[in-house]
């Protein structure tokens, strides 16, 4: 016999990702979720950004790794709050690690909180966190293939971020046939070329992040 | 490379299930798994076996249906499913956009053994 059952494998990390959303929504807190490969610029990509629009927001960080606590004291040393989580085999956060980590914070008018994932460009995409916001960070040095090889990420991204564009000329990265393979899984995504060593870039992804968290929280006065 | 967790949500699932309906044996789990989904079948039915020890789930068999992504060309219209590097047309070498997403990944159906089997 043969019964009808219909329930999502992950559903328990799902219920929890709509919890921690509520909360967050509550706070007025926009998160931004950081996916990328290890050494992609995630730690240094945030550090950008804060310097940048830290006049306007209040910046939070939850950094998950491994092990270690390196990229959380570059955060504490510039005075950004941070909760380090250090997933030990897990290769991947989950929304339990982040429901964890919520009552940690102290949380202001307008705050941004990044969420920089464990470096991986597979297992990351499957688990929701409770997230307003997906960013793949590709960089040019990892290669002009990655949406062919790890689509599933791309698939839930809100943007990308084209990190290291610095390196483009002593680089081989067929740009046409990047763009070519984020487009055939999202004809309409947002690509951000930036660099985090000369800064080019980042005024466009810091007005687009703007706009999203006024989009997010329309009754703010920013 | 987290079948482990995914597993143990599995199996919680199940003997779930079964409480719900009284069920003291299940035979066969089919699930529904897209091709972007990642996970390794044999890995999950190797946590599988050992995590279902001792409940309604145990001894289960667990059946893939793997649903891989479509494209649909943007020149030609054909439909295809990736096969090689690119997600180019094989008809026409057109551009592609993806149509089915092959990202799901749930529980369809358990099937139980009785007596008219
Ligand atoms: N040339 C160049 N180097 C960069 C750029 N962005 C980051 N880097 C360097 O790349 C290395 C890795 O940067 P991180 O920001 O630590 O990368 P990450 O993704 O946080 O790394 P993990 O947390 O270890 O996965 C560092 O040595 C950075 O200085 C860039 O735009 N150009
Ligand atoms: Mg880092
Ligand atoms: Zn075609």
């Amino acid at each position: 016999m043969k019964i009808d059952v219909r329930r999502n494998i992950l559903e328990a990390n799902q219920e929890l990702a709509l919890q921690n959303r509520e909360f967050f929504q509550k706070n007025k807190v926009l998160v931004v979720n950081i996916m990328a490969a290890p050494g992609a610029g995630k730690t240094s990509t945030i550090l950008k950004t804060v310097d940048l629009l830290r006049k306007k927001l209040r910046f939070l960080v939850i950094e998950g790794d491994i092990a270690s606590r390196i990229d959380a004291e570059k955060m504490e040393s510039r005075g950004i709050p941070v909760v380090q989580i250090n997933t030990g085999h897990m290769c991947h956060l989950d929304a339990n690690m982040i429901k964890g980590a919520l009552s940690k914070f102290t949380y202001g008018a307008d705050n941004i909180l990044f969420i920089e994932n464990v470096g991986n460009l597979v297992c990351p995409a499957e688990f929701s966190l409770g997230e307003g916001l997906n960013i793949v960070i590709s960089s040019v040095p990892e290669g002009h293939d990655k949406p062919y090889k790890y689509p599933g990420v791309y698939l839930k991204a809100d943007a990308v971020i084209l990190n290291k564009m610095d390196t483009l000329g002593s680089i081989d990265f067929e740009k046409d046939s990047f763009y070519e393979g984020i487009k055939a899984l999202h004809a309409d995504l947002p690509i951000f070329e930036v660099s985090c060593k000369t800064g080019e870039g980042f005024t466009e992804w810091g007005e687009w992040l703007l706009g999203k968290y006024r989009e997010n929280f329309p009754q703010t006065m920013l | 490379m987290h079948e482990l967790s995914v597993t143990e949500g599995l199996i919680k699932i199940i003997v779930d299930e079964a409480e719900k309906r009284n069920i003291r044996k299940i035979s066969r789990i089919n699930l529904v798994i897209g091709d972007l989904a990642s996970i390794v079948d044999d890995s999950v039915q190797f946590y599988y076996d050992i995590l279902s020890k001792g409940t309604a789930a145990e001894g289960a068999v667990l059946f893939f249906k793997r649903v891989a992504p479509a494209f649909a060309c943007q020149q030609c219209h054909a439909v295809f499913e990736k096969k090689s590097y690119g997600y180019r047309c094989p008809e026409c070498g057109g551009k592609s956009i993806i149509l089915e997403k092959g990202q799901e990944f749930y529980i369809e159906s358990i099937e139980v053994e009785t007596d008219e089997d």
